[in-house]
């Protein structure tokens, strides 16, 4: 029997906000433990959460930008439970009426190579909701530490639904996911730092049938690996119970990286009773349409409708979209230069996902720092295009561009690398490649198509390389007709 | 016979102070020296900091010399319950798990009387964390009525309400979660009101019952009352459930109410209830005593009354089941001296540090939110809850207030109810319904049982219509002499 894996995932997103979401306590990382508190925040006893309402905007901006229909009015629960990272052992969530309901999430899967845009769908989300997030907890040999910084600060749920086959999917989704959020700036994602943080809910069932098998929900997938490696083994798992004919029972599980297996936490019965109930300390929220289009507008062209429409505009291959999109910077300074010059896209795109990534990786710099600027850029194509000099030179006039910030008329001229010679000269460099090298004029005259280049690079060579190559093809074809 | 100082009324001792026949220092010594006499016997503060006082008695009159007094409680001592945070002061709730938590910030009343200029004196005995209607469920101490050592002061306010009936504060805040003001004050023969929900900040007020909790004043007269919920109330932006109106000048109100003829309702199932019509005997005179002065009184009905100590047992609870879960062991409370690992750390920590009724409470609250029970208990008696304001309200649209009496008994001896909670619960039944509906309430006094026990007379008002309270209050209390009737100890 064949067997077909079910996933939904729970993905909690930090917010990045100046403040915590219930009171006016800052938030931020790095500072000393515990110094980001106040008595909301280590829940003294009188203490009351005030809703922060600029908070808000993060999670209302990702909902908008995942199509989530965001309702009229939200409201908090309290979830109840004890742990000494939770000042007052409740969490407020948001129970039965979240900030956002629905909405999607289009995700990409990897295609046969690199080089090939692989299949798009959208992933169905159930919800998004706001919680805040709980304090961090060190374990020592005698004691335990905890530093209430993270506590209150904004943490986004956000909750597929079990719409997802694979761990590629999964995967899938949590990059696209990330990249929603660090282009709409609602956080960096980054995973190691804990900003992005995934739960799978797995469950495994014959093909063909439309019963959901019982799930299990895989908690510790602490890295984008994490969360390929425990959700493929845990499909493995499940269907290979499955075919010994056992069954699988509904609980928790979580993956241990280090032994590269799935193992059991808690059953189903020892599960938390949160006992949720209305937060009495807080008024439900009213989302009017005048904060909702606000947000809107804040909302950029989201990664996947950019890359369309580089390929559409701009004719750039996959591989090169593939390269500038997710970087929001790197697609910003790609546009910047190729609005001036629209029909330059290939040439500009290949100078930055090759020759400009090239030399900042070597050179440790950011993107910020970096001296070739769109005007470069565009210097740099129009001598390309008026045939100044050739795609060869012109390599090495983008490094030097990169590192004296000269414009690409400035470095052709100080370094001399306009031709020095006329058509006469080219026509006389290819008498005599084709005088000196008999072997591969006698294989291109056999047919030997490829034996041209060998003639070419001659030619080349005698020029120091400022010769046109499509001058020189058309040239040494004349004379060998 | 002139009066000692600590028996005046705050109204009489600002005009003592304005004029500068007395100082902020004077008065707060001779409060001092009251309570230093009587507190062993009464046993209303969990602590006290003279020399704290005494300082604060001197700013006013500094204040007052050089021109810049505050106004009318500039320079007044006022008792505060120990469910209050004052910042630098000790916290208890008369729990032993807020051993010794000194709060490190003020509550937005207490704020809000400090810029009055008022003396904030001591902190009140109170039943452990506002869970109780005697004052017995204090860890702290045992406190007495003053007006018989071998009664309970009510609560759970009950040193705030014992300290102002033995002159150990001129006036005292309370809190109010279920007739936590109103029934001390009854029963120790002074005035408590407990304002409309929002009316006052909750800000630094330990929680007991959030949706329920209610900070007021409680004082030996109406305007002295009146006075302190015009200093302590308005929204706050630290308290969403604050309300955002204009804090209205109580005090010229109810002078511009004055003999105004008011409609009055009589709940019909709170009078059905009295089984000791004895005991209600002077709020029957109380009555009569509006009729004669040309107040329409009218029957009304409550008609879903009989729910109101269910559901307030379950919605309380319920909240403090949660409120309760930060004292824990892990931060500022009392800790456990020796545990295996941080669940058997929360075990112990909790079992020793609250009380009997404070388990009791959590644990009902605990069972009536958990998975299964929740829409059968908590979701039921929220709608219930609806009703009952909705009773209200109709009430409302036919009288301006109703008059009722506070408790119905007076007060009862230490330890004749401790071993039946239910039968102290039901002596709530005239007080919780407020709490409920959220409307404004207030107890003053209207005369003494056979046994010599002050009763109280309730008055229920529109919400945020204080004012008419006090004006309707105002119109018995200056008819009768009790304000200047005190216990003798």
């Amino acid at each position: 029997m064949e067997y077909e894996a079910v996933i939904g995932l729970e993905v909690h997103v930090q917010i990045k906000a100046e403040s915590k979401i219930f009171t006016t306590c800052p938030a931020g990382f790095g500072y000393e433990p515990n110094s980001l508190t106040d008595p909301v925040i280590l829940g003294l006893p009188g203490a009351l959460p005030v809703m922060n309402k600029k908070a808000l905007d993060g999670i209302i901006k990702a909902g908008l930008a995942l199509k989530c229909k965001i309702p009229d009015v939200c409201k908090w629960d309290r979830k109840n439970y004890f742990y000494p990272d939770s000042p007052n052992n409740y969490q407020i969530t948001q129970f039965d009426q979240p900030i956002c309901d629905g909405g999607e999430v289009e995700i990409e899967l990897p295609g046969s190579t690199r080089a090939v845009m692989g299949d798009h769908r959208t992933v169905k989300l159930t919800r998004i909701h706001l919680e805040n997030d709980v304090g961090k907890l060190s374990h020592f040999s005698e004691d335990s530490l905890v530093d209430y910084n993270r506590a209150g600060t904004s943490l986004m749920e956000i909750v597929s639904d079990p719409d997802m086959s694979s761990a590629e999917e999964a995967f899938a989704f949590l990059t696209s996911i990330r990249q929603t959020m660090i282009y709409c700036g609602i956080s960096d994602c980054d995973m190691e730092k804990g900003q992005m943080r995934a739960d799978a809910n797995i469950s495994v069932r014959p093909v063909g049938q439309t019963e959901l098998g019982a799930k299990i929900e895989l908690k510790n997938l602490n890295s984008i690996t994490g969360v390929k490696n425990g959700i493929d083994y845990e499909i493995r798992r499940q269907t290979s119970e499955l075919k010994k004919g056992r069954k699988i029972i509904q609980a928790t599980w979580r993956w241990d990286a280090d032994h590269g297996r799935t193992e059991e936490m808690r059953k189903k019965e020892d599960a938390h009773d949160y006992r949720y109930f209305p937060d009495p300390d807080l008024m439900p929220v009213m989302v009017d349409d005048e904060w909702k289009n606000r947000l809107q507008a804040e909302i950029p062209e989201l990664p996947f409708e950019k890359q369309r429409r580089y390929v559409l505009d701009y004719d750039l291959p996959y591989s090169i979209t593939s390269v500038l999109v997710p970087d929001r910077e790197l697609s910003e300074y790609f546009e910047e230069a190729v609005t001036q010059a629209p029909k330059s896209g290939q040439a500009i795109g290949n100078f930055i996902a090759n020759d400009l990534l090239r030399e900042l990786s070597d050179a440790k710099q950011s993107l910020s720092d970096c001296k070739v600027r769109a005007a470069h850029l565009l210097s740099l194509v129009s001598a390309i295009d008026k045939g100044v000099i050739t795609k060869q030179i012109a390599k090495e006039v983008f490094t030097e561009m990169f590192n004296t910030g000269e414009l690409a008329d400035e470095v052709i001229e100080r370094k001399g690398l306009k031709p020095d010679f006329d058509e006469d000269q080219v026509k006389a460099w290819c008498e005599e490649a084709i005088a000196e090298n008999p072997k591969p004029v006698e294989d291109f005259r056999s047919g030997n198509e490829k034996a041209l280049n060998s003639l070419k690079g001659q030619v080349m060579k005698k020029s120091r390389g400022k010769a046109n190559p499509q001058v020189v093809d058309g040239m040494i074809r004349d004379i060998l007709s | 016979m002139s009066q000692e100082i600590f028996y005046k009324t705050a109204t009489e001792l600002s005009q003592s102070l304005a004029k500068k026949e007395l100082s902020s220092v004077e008065l707060t010594q001779a409060i001092i020296d009251r309570t230093q006499a009587v507190d062993d016997k009464v046993g209303a503060f969990n602590s006290r900091d003279e020399k704290d006082a005494l300082a604060q008695a001197e700013a006013s009159d500094a204040r007052r010399a050089s021109g810049d007094g505050r106004g009318p409680l500039d320079g007044i001592p006022i008792g505060i319950k120990d469910v209050l945070a004052v910042k630098g002061q000790p916290l208890t709730c008369s729990s032993k798990m807020l051993g010794n938590f000194v709060s490190p910030y003020d509550a937005t009343c207490i704020q809000k009387l400090k810029s009055s200029g008022s003396v904030l004196w001591g902190r009140l005995n109170m039943d452990e964390f506002a869970m109780g209607s005697s004052t017995e469920n204090s860890a702290t101490k045992v406190c007495s009525n003053p007006w018989n050592l071998e009664c309970v002061p009510g609560g759970s306010s009950g040193g705030s309400a014992a300290a102002v009936s033995a002159g150990q504060a001129v006036v005292s805040l309370g809190s109010d979660t279920g007739g936590s003001i109103r029934q001390p004050a009854a029963f120790c023969g002074i005035v408590g009101l407990k304002p409309t929900y929002g009316r006052v900040s909750r800000f630094g007020l330990a929680a007991f019952a959030s949706s329920l909790d209610q900070v007021g004043p409680m004082g030996r007269s109406v305007e002295d009352v009146a006075m302190v919920l015009q200093s302590i109330s308005g929204h706050d932006e630290r308290d969403s459930t604050s309300f955002k109106a204009e804090v209205v000048d109580y005090v010229a109100a109810m002078e511009q109410l004055k003999g105004k003829k008011w409609t009055l309702g009589l709940p019909k199932e709170y009078f059905d209830l009295a089984a000791d019509t004895a005991a209600i005997e002077p709020v029957l005179k109380a009555i009569d005593f509006y009729k004669s002065i040309g107040c329409e009184v009218k029957e009304v009905s409550l008609p879903h009354t009989e729910y109101a100590i269910a559901t307030y047992y379950v919605v309380a609870t319920a909240e403090a089941s949660s409120n309760l879960a930060r004292y824990d062991g892990v931060r500022y409370t009392h800790r456990a001296e020796s545990y295996d690992d941080h669940i058997d750390l929360y075990f112990k920590s909790r079992a020793e540090g609250f009380g009997e009724e404070v388990k009791r409470r959590i644990m009902l609250g605990t069972y009536v939110l958990s998975s299964g029970y929740y829409d059968a208990y908590y979701l039921k008696a929220q709608k219930v809850r609806t009703m009952i304001r909705g009773d209200f309200m109709k009430a409302f649209e036919e009288v301006d207030a109703l008059i009722a009496p506070t408790s119905p008994i007076p007060a009862f001896k230490k330890g004749e109810k401790s071993a039946d909670p239910l039968s102290m619960y039901l002596s709530d039944i005239y007080t919780i319904s407020a709490n409920l509906a959220g409307i404004p309430g207030m107890s003053l006094p209207c005369g003494f049982s056979a046994e010599g026990l002050p009763i109280g007379l309730q008055i229920l008002g529109k919400p945020f219509k204080e004012e008419e309270l006090l004006s309707i209050g105002q119109a018995f209390e200056s008819a009768h002499d009790f304000k200047n009737q005190h216990p003798q100890l």
